[in-house]
């Protein structure tokens, strides 16, 4: 008999108050019980609708079905099948716009709480110390992967499974990309992405860091190195500024490099060798979960954060439960304005911002309402730091160094339906391709690249 | 992790080390960059490459004590291992003009010697202007001599070669009317902001070497951000070298001081540290 509840099971979570004291992850997860109970409001549809809303194909009703039985280690296989990084996806994952928007229990109620399964199935896992899986027998082919962000490491536990010779090449010291420098600790613990790395090596995937492709070596060097195919899961990790006065002032901070200090560096440790300022107020501009990401990092640095965005909260491109857990954590809010210069003290450092504000608009191509600054609304924003999280772009490092690889104009990597860049061999995925997007959107496109690559080695090997 | 192969002491502060790294040997050019991080704890840190052997793959850079991780950095002997070790980083120095004289202040003077050798070797005449501030801080002497048409050393102090600022050689040599293509300067950011003051009254293109601060160095942050002709520019894709003419060196300036008081209590902690251990 399912559970016809029509809530979710809550999860529980760190009380605010007390959360913005630390880093700890935010939310505890479901205890087996809680699993058990939420898997069983799962109606075991046969057309499985929330599979098609997940970009790796989770077998999501069978996974669920084993979580209702207490079967664990069973529904960790089931996930194991489709998916390389669940502990994250789990966490991560916007689910009320993928399998959980496709759910029948959301037609009527809340959906089945897909993504807290399929997380507290991964840790329970990684708590009772799971044997990690078996390499593979090789092949005998040898392939590359440039970015160790969730492409690539998507893509390299793919083609490792599959009996490929993988070598990932990182730039920075860790791998993880975005997982391991841009999401924080409070969302996203480091000790769990690090493991889930872990699982890839035990698989046979080597992982070279400190190898900046462009600068170390090249793409074509890859090539006459003996590498068959290459995944380019470079990224968009060049933050965007607004060009405005002031913004080389001390203080100022694009959400890269707060996030990067903080994470990546554990700048917030009181011990830690890179320092990161410790503001009292903080503007964070923009709307994304990148920003809700950096507001929620300065607060537990100890200061009053604002969020200043154009649009209204209808229009904030951040997920809902982002946006209310900064908001329980006493974050402000400051819709409808826009910076428009910074004002330094004597010091050069940031003393104000000031904004201007705005209204709504005809909707533009992309559909949303246009913000229209009203003239002479200026007006001061005191501040002693400000945050800009206004999108990134695609490093043009790789296709600066990089013969015949073609770009749009905003310099993301052209693809064909099979994931394979203007140059032979040479395929490319996630936000190198799209320009900032999402974590599971990045581990879809280096599953649907790591499937391409594997065709077109065979076809060669077929063809020799 | 990068095995430290060579530690040769220039001067008090001043410390020659060279590192196993192959990748980052294996294309560098004068110009351009390593990251590094002395430990798991370590922070990431840029330093400039002072020579590389592409065929042994091994890298040269040279430091002074400054702060905390230059000071860890000291403490370690041949044999030990580095965390990390990222490069090459940044564009290489683009080798051309005939008559260049290439300008070299303190540590800065480790910088300047492989880009005075890339143009030496590309057949280029060279002279070269190395300051310091007196004669026990002097580095590189005989490996400047040999790859330059004319050596002027200069000591704030006069307590070798001539006395006076690295500026005065340089106006001197103009003023005497030697045909000058292009001046590099690197070193202090005072020091690269007044020889940009000089040349631009003579017209003088002028080439600078920046030192911002650097998180990853790969294009990811803009932590290393600085306006050149107005437009931003980050150091460690777009340069580290630029037209000392468009460079607004009083915001670069005022941007290098952002962490000094956190900067200076580390020094201090890691020196206490240090001494305490030296004592036990």
């Amino acid at each position: 008999m399912p559970n016809m509840r029509m809530d979710k099971n809550p999860m529980p979570a760190q009380a605010p108050e007390v959360r913005i004291t630390n880093v700890e992850e935010v939310t505890l997860g479901y205890t087996p019980e809680m699993a058990i109970d939420e898997a069983k409001r799962c109606l075991g549809c046969k057309h499985k609708p929330c599979m098609n809303g997940c970009p790796v194909n989770i077998h999501i009703p069978d996974f669920v079905a084993r979580v209702a039985e207490g079967d664990f280690e069973g529904a960790y296989e089931i996930i194991s099948l489709t998916s390389s990084l669940p502990a994250i996806c789990g966490r991560v994952c916007p689910q009320e716009t993928q399998c959980e928007e496709r759910c029948v229990r959301g037609i009527k109620g809340e959906p089945v709480a897909i993504g807290r399964l399929e997380r507290f199935v991964a840790d329970y896992m990684r708590e009772k110390g799971a044997a990690a899986g078996i390499a593979p027998e090789r092949n005998g082919h040898k392939v590359a992967v440039v970015g160790a962000g969730p492409a690539g490491l998507t893509a390299a536990g793919d083609l490792a499974k599959l009996g490929y010779e993988v070598t990932v090449f990182e730039a920075l010291h860790t791998p993880g990309g975005v997982l391991m420098y841009g999401i924080p600790e409070f969302r996203l613990p480091k000790a769990i992405v690090q493991h889930e790395i872990q699982k890839l090596r035990d698989l046979g995937v080597e992982i070279v860091t400190d190898y900046v492709v462009g600068r170390s070596g090249t793409i074509d060097e890859l090539v006459e190195d003996g590498y068959e195919a290459i995944f380019v899961g470079s990224g968009a990790g060049l933050p965007n500024f607004m060009n405005m006065p002031g913004e080389g002032l001390k203080g100022v901070y694009s959400a890269n490099e707060f996030l990067t200090r903080f994470n990546l560096m554990k700048a917030y440790k009181e011990d830690a060798a890179t320092p990161i300022q410790h503001p009292t107020k903080t503007v964070v501009v923009g709307g994304g979960n990148v920003a809700m990401d950096a507001a929620r990092c300065a607060r537990r640095l100890g200061s009053e954060v604002h969020i200043v965005y154009r649009r209204s909260l209808e229009e904030l491109p951040a997920r809902k439960e982002e946006v209310e857990h900064a908001m329980e954590e006493g974050i402000i809010f400051d819709l409808l304005n826009n910076p428009v210069k910074v004002h330094a003290d004597e010091n050069g450092s940031v003393k104000a911002v000031e904004c201007i504000q705005m209204e709504l608009g005809e909707p533009d191509e992309s559909g949303r309402r246009r913000p229209i600054a009203k003239e002479g609304s200026n007006f001061m924003m005191d501040a002693d730091c400000m945050i800009m999280a206004i999108g990134t772009s695609p490093n043009p490092l790789i296709r600066q160094t990089t013969e015949g690889l073609e770009t749009n104009r905003k310099g993301c990597l052209l693809v064909n339906d099979d994931e394979m860049t203007t140059r032979d061999g040479v395929f490319a995925g996630g936000d190198a391709v799209t320009g900032a997007a999402t974590v599971i959107s990045a581990m879809g496109a280096g599953k649907k690249a790591a499937a391409a690559m594997d065709q077109y080695i065979q076809k060669k090997v077929k063809a020799a | 992790m990068f095995k430290i192969l060579r530690k040769e002491v220039l001067n008090p502060t001043v410390i020659s080390i060279t590192v196993d790294a192959p990748n980052a040997a294996r294309r560098a050019q004068a110009g351009q960059f390593i990251i590094l991080r002395v430990d798991e704890d370590g922070e990431r840190v840029p330093f400039t490459i002072a020579d590389a052997d592409p065929e042994k793959g091994t890298v040269t850079i040279i430091y002074q004590v400054v702060g905390a991780t230059t000071r860890k950095l000291m403490e370690l002997e041949e044999g030990d291992q580095l965390a990390d070790f990222a490069g090459p980083l940044g564009k290489p120095s683009e080798i051309d003009g005939e008559n260049v004289v290439v300008i070299g202040g303190g540590v800065g003077c480790a910088i300047a010697l492989p880009t005075a050798k890339a143009f030496h070797e590309a057949g280029k005449h060279v002279d070269t202007i190395v300051g310091f501030r007196n004669k026990d801080l002097v580095i590189l002497e005989d490996k400047f001599r040999n790859v330059s048409d004319h050596y002027y050393l200069m000591s704030d102090d006069g307590s070798v070669g001539e006395k006076g600022l690295v500026t005065a050689k340089l106006e001197e040599l103009i003023k005497s009317g030697q045909k000058i293509d292009k001046v590099i300067a690197i070193g202090p950011l005072i020091m690269m902001k007044f020889v940009c003051q000089l040349t631009k009254q003579y017209d003088i293109p002028t080439i600078v070497s920046m030192n911002p601060i650097m998180i990853d160095g790969t294009g990811m942050c803009g932590g290393c951000r600085l306006m050149v002709d107005g437009k931003m520019q980050f150091a460690c894709v777009d340069g580290p070298d630029f037209d000392g003419h468009k460079v607004d060196f009083d915001a670069a300036m005022s941007r290098n001081r952002q962490y000094f008081e956190k900067e200076r209590h580390d020094y201090e902690e890691t020196c206490n540290l240090l001494n305490q251990k030296e004592a036990a």
